[in-house]
């Protein structure tokens, strides 16, 4: 063996080592919440499935109605979020589903729409910076502009969020934004203004923690005022009874948060809200990647290693004109 | 008689035989779906849905056409960087494959790419997102599909008998070969790491941090199956003499690098506690078995020196191996793959002609430039 090889080797291994050692070395924590996050709290239990917030986000965004199928065009009843429909109420069925949020023979609403995570798969995933989220109010926000329609980031979110028109020539990912560009004229999220029950709620992120944990301490039965609309706003005019709730509110630590969280008195796992790790899935990928290429360090090493490898075993053709000798002589 | 042996020519012959016809038919037939599928959408050609936005365009045009065509650089790395000369009658045609694969691979994510008009923007500062592994995996691929065309160009020169401009390029082709076994090192892991983000979705038989590794160690050791495989078609289809020596010692190395990853392999899923996972019943442990059986039976197969020298049980291995290759990267995206409860996959026959007529094109093409260019070693029986 000669030297150059046994540097090469010694690089092999080298590399082989960072990669092994895997995330350990680089992995970056999970990202943290922006200061002024917004987003939305969902409460199941007073949610009474109307579906006016699937109306109202088709109308503010220009989306198309979802016929039921090509056989029943008359109704328009999207079946889940697609290329055309970016939040949906779906219901949750057991036995005889004839009382409302228990777990056996009962039934519950939920709301599924983007939860623009605090440290967003989609937003790692994305080659060409069309998935962004806001420094500031960390809204998770779509530039079909700039995508490439690639859909890792479909094939990424852990929330099966982003969907794809595939029945377009020019296709879009399509995907909600908690209506960011209703903001500039003072209106907000269309789902949570027109909730008649505030079972959708519009705020920031702390204050609604704080208005969720109100709700988890309250006794199950309990009569109380909710909020409608946004929180902050002057309306708590919806009176209610607090209900049975499942002491988790879902989104505060899956995969390192989400800004919109989520109460409910079926587990949520019923509600296909799986369990997850806090740690973000975007960070274990993007510790695996730094490892690998942090400032291309370990790449140019490499490339300078294989470059003096390559050229003392090509040396001897240099001013060979054939060089089907190479490496031969 | 050993100069000959490593003197490079073209084969000749006439093109057009009933085979290279059925591959330009095939080729044809693509050609009309992808126009449909660019006036009417993905959805009007394929199976795709938001359950699974990828399908056998991505896991098997790019993820295992890429790998498959790792020959070029596994030889590059035996030849130049290990410094085996002995295997450099490989090097060309292998590395003409590769040229093939990986332009095809890389033209095929067109096809692919919903909004195929902006993919500069993978190469644009303002847009480029340099955390995205599928970042990594274009920028690399396509630096890699660069560095091949230079790296083959002293064929073409030769051809056309520049001799000045192929004497000055040898002289930094060091470089371009040193980039060429960088390259896909990079890509190769990374199409491995694509998988990561993917978290809960991937089962758990395949995600890991390890993916880096593993899709890296298959890659090379599918260029080695499919020199081996290439060399023995090339040997019976256009009726010259073997290359079974240079073959047996070649899969002594291939052996040697598969008994390191079947040991990473098996270690990880040891060390992660996912061995249970293979014998729980379903299209996952399913998909496993076979993929691992794939690898584990070329071990038994090339064990000795004796079996080495077999071109059956060359042939048999390779063949093995390139379908361990495969599986373990349909496993990876599509059998592995699951997003929750409702979604299935199954590629659309338009969907399946569209693969198929791509790799009747690439077979086409080959033939085409071994009869037209100095590819092949000259044999003095032809
Ligand atoms: S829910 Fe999905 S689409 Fe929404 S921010 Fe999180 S990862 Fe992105
Ligand atoms: S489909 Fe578009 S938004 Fe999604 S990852 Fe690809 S380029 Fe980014
Ligand atoms: S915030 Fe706006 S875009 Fe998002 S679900 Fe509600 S209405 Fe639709």
């Amino acid at each position: 063996m000669n030297l150059s090889r046994r540097n090469f080797l010694k690089g092999t291994v080298a590399g082989g080592a960072l990669l092994t050692a895997g995330t350990a070395a680089e992995a970056r924590p999970n990202k943290t919440m922006p200061p002024e996050a917004l987003g939305l709290l969902f409460d199941s239990t007073l949610c009474i499935g109307c579906k006016a917030c699937v109306a109202a986000c088709k109308r503010v965004n220009n989306l198309p109605p979802d016929p039921i199928s090509e056989e029943f065009p008359m109704w328009d009843a999207p079946l889940d979020i697609s290329g055309s429909t970016f939040n949906i109420i779906k219901v949750y069925n057991s036995g005889k589903a004839n009382r409302k949020d228990e777990e056996v023979d009962g039934y519950a609403f939920m709301k599924q729409s983007c939860l623009h995570c605090v440290d967003p798969s989609c937003v790692s995933a994305c080659p060409v910076s069309a998935m962004i989220k806001d420094p500031v109010n960390g809204i998770v926000a779509y530039d079909p502009d700039a995508c490439i329609g690639c859909r890792y980031c479909v094939a990424a979110c852990p929330f099966g969020v982003p969907r794809f028109q595939y029945d377009k020539a020019l296709p879009k990912i399509a995907k909600c934004e908690l209506c960011r560009h209703r903001i500039p004229d003072g209106h907000y999220a269309a789902c949570a203004e027109v909730c008649p029950t505030g079972a959708t709620l519009y705020g920031k992120v702390t204050d609604l923690g704080v208005e969720a944990h109100r709700r988890l301490a309250l006794k199950p039965g309990e009569k109380t005022s909710f909020p409608r609309g946004r929180l902050g706003g002057p309306d708590w005019s919806y009176q209610g009874v607090a209900g049975k709730y499942v002491q988790q509110v879902y989104g505060e630590k899956e995969l390192g948060g989400t800004q919109m969280i989520k109460l409910a008195a079926v587990p949520f796992d019923k509600l296909g809200h799986r369990p997850l790790p806090e740690r973000s899935y975007a960070s274990i990928s993007e510790g695996v990647q730094h490892t690998l290429y942090k400032y291309l360090a370990l790449p140019a090493v490499v490339l300078g290693v294989l470059s003096v490898v390559a050229k003392r075993n090509t040396k001897h053709e240099d001013d060979d004109d054939d060089s089907s000798g190479r490496g031969r002589k | 008689m050993a100069n000959a042996q490593h003197a490079v020519a073209p084969l000749g012959g006439r093109l057009v035989t009933p085979v290279t016809v059925v591959l330009a038919g095939l080729t044809a037939i693509a050609g009309v779906i992808l126009l449909i599928r660019f006036f009417f959408g993905l959805g009007a050609v394929t199976n795709i849905s938001d359950g699974f936005p990828w399908g056998i365009w991505i896991a098997y045009d790019v993820m295992v056409g890429s790998a498959l065509a790792c020959g070029g650089y596994a030889m590059a790395l035996l030849v130049y960087i290990f410094n085996r000369g002995e295997y450099h009658p490989l090097v060309r045609p292998a590395l003409l494959a590769s040229l093939f694969g990986y332009t095809l691979a890389g033209a095929s994510v067109i096809f692919d790419l919903g909004r195929y008009w902006n993919v500069w923007h993978l190469f644009w500062p303002g847009y480029a997102q340099i955390n995205s592994v599928m970042f990594e995996v274009g920028v690399c691929i396509t630096a890699y599909i660069f560095v091949m065309w230079i790296e083959f160009s002293p064929v073409f020169l030769e051809k056309l008998g520049l001799k000045d401009v192929k004497r000055k390029l040898n002289k930094v082709l060091f470089f371009f070969i040193a980039l060429g076994v960088l390259l896909p090192s990079m890509h190769q892991s990374s199409l491995g790491s694509l998988l990561v983000v993917f978290g809960y979705q991937v089962h758990p038989l395949w995600q890991t941090v390890l993916l880096p590794l593993l899709f890296l160690l298959t890659a090379i050791l599918l260029g080695f199956a499919v020199v081996i495989f290439e060399a023995s078609i090339v040997s019976v289809g256009f009726k010259r003499p073997g290359e079974t020596p240079i073959l047996a010692s070649l899969s002594r190395i291939m052996y040697w690098l598969l008994a390191v990853y079947l040991v990473v392999r098996v270690g990880d899923l040891a060390w992660r506690g996912a061995l249970g996972a293979m014998f729980v019943p379903g299209f996952e442990a399913a998909g496993f078995w076979v993929e691992m059986l794939a690898f584990a039976a070329p071990l038994w197969l090339l064990a000795s020196a004796e079996s080495r020298q077999r071109r059956d049980r060359l042939f048999v291995s390779a063949v093995l191996l390139m379908l361990g290759g495969f599986m373990l990267r349909i496993n990876g995206f599509l059998i592995g793959y699951e997003t929750g409860p409702g979604w299935h996959y199954f590629p659309a026959v338009p969907e399946l002609m569209v693969t198929i007529g791509l790799i009747a094109f690439e077979i086409l093409a080959y033939i085409v430039f071994v009869r037209m260019l100095p590819v092949l070693p000259k044999h003095a029986t032809h």
